[in-house]
């Protein structure tokens, strides 16, 4: 089985953003920049399907130079072989989406995974914009995955339940979290991925649909009205949470 | 001119509360540019107008196709964008939810169109459509605009209200045939597993959650005593949903759910960020916690520094005596 696994970078969650002096974009100065989350239950799903069925694996980020970091990390894991579409970090989805199925078509694989959302921007959009321009099918948000020769068996939550859908591969399918566990990878492996070589393709060239207008700070307005537990502050909260929130 | 497509999407009898939510939003627009306001429902729009109608929604376009009875990505992509094709549509709003988060980027993409995904607000700016959304965990806020003639946005569920009209008006009810067929369904749903009785966290008013400081599965019978007395849900940190105490579809924050409940109870909850990023544009918050140092706080609107065993049954008491 062919699979191949698209990946992104993002900032580590427990940094303190502040923003750039254009309002565009955060500064970058000091940020560590982290494989995303979602990605590694990605990369364990392919490993585990790739030990199942046999195969190989090719991981891609479509990035700048410092991108080739996330790469290494997904083959000290366990893929094979790694692609980086070299692209300034301001491109948009569409953008992204443009460059991976350019990847997909060349590679052809059987089964593209990807994480349920980059932790960025949470926008959750890059698996199906990708297989709407493949005309691939695709399932989002995916916790339990069977297949058996070319069907596909997929659970995701919906709300209030879960959802079983069937379909064929070829097929994108993005992951959560209650899909496995992913591994840590060991050490040597780790020394050996930092040898491998990755593979440079240049971005297309396509036109942006999105922009970004600003980015701000949230204009923090919680009352923050903190108190002890006696019966008296209790009461008071009650109170409050009644008359002046009018929320219970 | 343009018009405004708001897709609606069934729940039980009646419509989800985030499709009313979409009809407020679209009408709000519409006042603003002079669009007309159209919503879109799939299957037997039979009782649909009466639900709509008090909210000031003049237009259902019903598909009722028997190969779309079953929800499949790739046929609902299709037909939404058959009708805003033939509506002209230039501003399609879905709700960011399972459905719409996982439709939107196809109908963009088949449209041509931009899109910027799980908006907490919209407004026109100097006639230009401005959409903000909450971006690195909600630590930053970003306003957008699409750069295409036609604009796709999804909301997040609560984050806009649902406002019913002063009048109500006549909706119509307009039938728009699609060709698709089987060949269309590249995926498709085969089952739907409903849990029975349980309110969707990201549809619920009050959300009451629980952390590690709860200590076992058993306490939060708790939680749920509170939560039916203000008519919520249950939720959970990922610590409680590691330790099996809930189950993961009650989890919220990054790799959970986003919610954005009028009231948001954490109990025993330390306010990490990957926990805080899905709740943080709740409108009301309050926490319990026995550390008066604890993040969460900071976030909070209300705080009560103690011990859950000691305030949480108090707490209940207090709120049934309000309620009698
Ligand atoms: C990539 C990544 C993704 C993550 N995604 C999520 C996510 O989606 N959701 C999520 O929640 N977390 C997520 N986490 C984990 C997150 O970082 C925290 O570890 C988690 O939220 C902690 O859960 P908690 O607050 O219940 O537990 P703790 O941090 O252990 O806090 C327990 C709190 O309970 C209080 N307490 C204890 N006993 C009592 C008592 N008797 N009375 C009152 N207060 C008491 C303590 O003072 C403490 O503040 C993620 C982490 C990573 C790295
Ligand atoms: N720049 C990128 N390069 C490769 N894959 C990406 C990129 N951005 C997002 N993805 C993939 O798409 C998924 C969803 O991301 P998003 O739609 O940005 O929330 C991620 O979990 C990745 O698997």
């Amino acid at each position: 089985m062919k699979i191949l696994i698209c990946v992104s970078k993002v900032p580590d969650t427990n940094i303190k953003i502040v923003v750039g002096d254009n309002k565009k974009a955060i500064d970058s100065k000091g940020i560590k920049f982290v494989l995303n989350p979602n990605d590694e239950f990605a990369i364990e799903e392919g490993l585990q399907l790739k030990e199942k069925f046999g195969g190989d694996i090719t991981v891609v980020t479509v990035g700048d130079e410092s991108a080739k970091d996330i790469l290494r990390t997904a083959l000290s894991m366990g893929c094979n072989n790694a692609i980086i579409v070299k692209s300034s970090t301001d491109i948009d989805s569409i953008q992204v989406a443009e460059n991976l199925a350019s990847v997909v078509k060349s590679i052809n694989p059987d089964l593209v995974l990807m994480g349920r959302q980059s932790i960025d921007f949470d926008s959750q959009q890059i698996p199906s914009l990708t297989a709407e321009l493949l005309d691939l099918p695709s399932v989002s948000v995916v916790s339990k995955l069977s297949i058996d020769g070319t069907k596909i068996l997929a659970e995701r939550d919906i709300e209030g339940g879960k959802e079983i859908v069937s379909s064929n591969l070829p097929c994108i399918i993005s992951f959560q979290k209650s899909i496995n566990q992913p591994r840590y990878p060991k050490l040597p492996d780790i020394m050996k991925a930092k040898k491998k070589t990755i593979e440079e393709i240049n971005s297309l060239d396509c036109a942006p649909s999105v922009e970004i207008v600003e980015i701000s700070l949230p204009d923090k307005k919680r009352i923050g009205k903190i108190v002890g537990d006696s019966d008296a502050e209790i009461s008071e909260i009650v109170k409050l949470l009644h008359e002046d929130a009018k929320v219970i | 001119m343009g018009k405004i497509l708001v897709i609606l999407e069934k729940n039980k009898n009646s419509l989800k509360r985030v499709s009313f939510e979409l009809i407020t939003a679209a009408i709000n627009l519409s006042k603003a540019n002079g669009s007309k306001v159209a919503g879109l429902y799939f299957g037997n729009a039979e009782g649909i107008p009466s639900l709509v109608s008090e909210y000031g929604l003049e237009e259902v376009i019903n598909i009722n196709n028997s190969n779309l009875d079953n929800y499949s990505s790739t046929g609902y992509a299709k037909a939404i964008a058959q009708v805003a094709t033939s509506e002209s549509a230039d501003i399609i709003l879905f709700p960011a939810n399972a459905m719409g988060s996982e439709l939107a980027p196809r109908v963009a993409v088949k449209l041509n169109a931009g899109y910027i995904a799980d908006s907490t607000k919209l407004e026109f700016v100097n006639n230009e459509l401005i959409i903000t959304k909450p971006i690195y965990a909600g630590m930053a806020i970003s306003t957008n605009k699409i750069l295409k003639v036609i604009k796709i946005i999804s909301l997040r569920p609560k984050a806009f209200t649902a406002q019913k009209s002063n009048s109500s008006v006549n909706t119509v009810v307009k039938e728009f045939n699609t060709d698709i067929n089987p060949s269309d369904l590249k995926v498709k749903v085969i089952e739907t597993k409903v849990s029975e009785g349980k309110l969707d966290l990201t549809e619920a008013d009050v959300v009451v959650a629980g952390g590690r400081g709860l200590k076992s599965a058993d306490n939060f019978s708790m939680l749920e005593e509170l939560a039916s007395l203000l008519g919520g849900t249950v939720g959970a940190s990922r610590a409680v949903t590691d330790e099996g105490w809930r189950p993961a579809s009650e989890q919220i924050g990054q790799t959970g759910k986003t919610v954005s409940p009028s009231l948001y109870i954490s109990i025993a909850i330390s306010g990490a960020i990957q926990h805080v990023s899905g709740m943080n544009t709740s409108k009301v918050i309050l926490s319990i916690n026995k550390d008066k140092d604890a993040p969460i706080f900071k976030i909070s609107d209300y705080g009560i520094v103690g011990d859950l065993f000691q305030v949480l049954p108090k707490f209940t008491e207090k709120v049934k005596t309000l309620k009698d």
